[in-house]
C-alpha cells in the first residue's frame, strides 16, 4: 500500500500552457486570412426582388456575377441614371458579356466548366429589356445555367 | 539591473485570443447567396431547319403574359399574381379531365405504375420589354412554386416524404408526372418606350 501512496503523493508537473496562446493565435490568423471576402464594390444599386422558391448557390467558385441596376449616385453624373450592367468592377454593355463569360470560363478548371452558374443580380425596378438582352447574350454563349438572385420573402403583416 | 523584472502574467493571453477567435468566427458568417434557378433554352441553330414538330395544341399551353404596365394575363383573362399559383396547379394536374386543360395519356411510371399523366403541358411566359424585373421574377416564382407544390403533393401521397428528401430515381418519376416546362417567348416591345 505504502508503495502506491508514495507514487500518488508525487505531484504531476502542471502541463505548460505557455504555448496555448500561440496555438489559438494561429487558428485566429487562419480564420482572419481565409475569410477575407472578395466583396466587389458595387457601382450599381441593386435590390434583388423577393421570392420563395430559392435554391442556394453552393459552390461559390463556380458562380460568376452580373449586376444590373441604376448607377450609384456618385457615378450618375457620368453614366446617367438609366439601368447599366456591371461586370467585375467596371460598367459594361451587353457587347462585353461574351468576353466576360469567356474569361470566366478560362479561369476555371476544364472539369468544372459545365457546372458554371451565372448569377444575375438585378434590381427590382429594372425594365426587362436590358435583362432580356443579357439573357440572349448568355444563350449565344451557351451559358444556360442561370440563377436569378433573390432574397427570402419577409412577411409583412 | 541585477534586480529581475517581474514577469508579465501571460495566463490570460489565451482567453483574449479565444475571445478574438470567437468574434471572428461569429461575425464572418457570410450571407449565402440564393436565388431562383432556371435554365435558359438552347440557342436555335442558325439555318432554318424544316420544322417537323407538330404544333402544340392550344389546350396544352398555359399562356402567361405580362405587359409593360406589369399587368398579368393568363389564358386570355386578366389575373392577379396571387391567383396565378392555383391556376397553374390546376393546369398542370387537370384533376377533372377538363377539355380546356392539357390532354392526358396513360403511361407507366416507376413507383406509380400505370397512371394518367398530362401529355406535354407547356407553360409559356411572355413579357414586354418594359416589364419590371421584380414583377417578372414574381411571376416566375409563382410558376416554380406551383410546380414544386404539385411535386411535393405527389411525393407525400406516394412516399410520405417531401420531394426534396426523395431518392434520385423517385424524384425522376415525379418529374415525369409533373414536368417543369416553362418556355419563354421572345419578348415583344408593345408598350413602346
Amino acid at each position: 500500500m505504502s508503495k502506491f501512496r508514495k507514487e500518488d503523493s508525487k505531484e504531476l508537473p502542471p502541463i505548460s500552457t505557455a504555448s496555448l496562446p500561440d496555438i489559438v493565435f494561429m487558428i485566429l490568423f487562419f480564420f482572419m486570412v481565409s475569410t477575407t471576402m472578395r466583396e466587389q464594390e458595387l457601382l450599381v444599386k441593386v435590390t434583388v426582388p423577393q421570392a420563395t422558391e430559392l435554391t442556394k448557390l453552393e459552390k461559390k467558385s463556380l458562380v460568376s456575377y452580373i449586376y444590373i441596376g441604376t448607377p450609384q449616385r456618385q457615378y450618375q453624373a457620368k453614366m446617367g441614371s438609366a439601368s447599366r450592367i456591371q461586370l467585375n468592377d467596371k460598367f459594361a454593355t451587353v457587347d462585353d458579356i461574351p468576353v466576360f463569360i469567356t474569361a470566366e470560363r478560362e479561369a476555371r478548371d476544364e472539369a468544372e466548366r459545365p457546372f458554371m452558374i451565372t448569377s444575375l443580380k438585378v434590381d427590382e425596378f429594372t425594365e426587362m429589356g436590358i435583362v432580356q438582352d443579357v439573357k440572349q447574350e448568355l444563350r449565344k454563349m451557351a451559358a444556360l445555367h442561370i440563377n436569378y438572385s433573390a432574397r427570402k420573402v419577409v412577411e409583412r403583416e | 539591473m541585477s534586480r529581475k523584472l517581474p514577469e508579465i502574467p501571460s495566463a490570460s493571453l489565451a482567453d483574449i485570443a479565444f475571445m478574438l477567435l470567437i468574434f471572428f468566427l461569429v461575425t464572418t458568417t457570410m450571407d449565402v447567396d440564393s436565388g431562383l434557378e432556371r435554365r435558359l433554352p438552347q440557342m436555335p441553330p442558325e439555318q432554318e431547319e424544316p420544322d417537323d414538330t407538330p404544333p402544340i395544341k392550344e389546350r396544352n399551353v398555359f399562356a402567361v403574359l405580362v405587359n409593360t404596365n406589369n399587368q398579368l394575363m393568363v389564358e386570355g383573362e386578366p389575373m392577379r399574381v396571387d391567383d396565378l399559383r392555383e391556376k397553374a396547379k390546376e393546369f398542370l394536374e387537370n384533376p377533372a379531365n377538363d377539355e380546356n386543360l392539357p390532354e392526358k395519356k396513360v403511361e407507366y411510371v416507376e413507383f406509380f405504375g400505370e397512371i394518367e399523366i398530362p401529355k406535354q403541358p407547356v407553360i409559356s411566359l411572355r413579357n414586354d420589354l418594359g416589364t419590371q424585373y421584380g414583377v417578372y421574377l414574381r411571376v416566375q416564382n409563382e410558376l416554380v412554386a406551383a410546380i414544386n407544390e404539385l411535386r411535393d403533393k405527389f411525393a407525400k401521397k406516394q412516399f410520405g416524404k417531401p420531394y426534396s428528401s426523395l431518392e434520385k430515381a423517385e424524384q425522376n418519376a415525379i418529374r415525369k408526372i409533373v414536368p417543369m416546362k416553362i418556355s419563354e417567348a421572345e419578348p415583344k416591345n408593345v408598350g413602346g418606350k
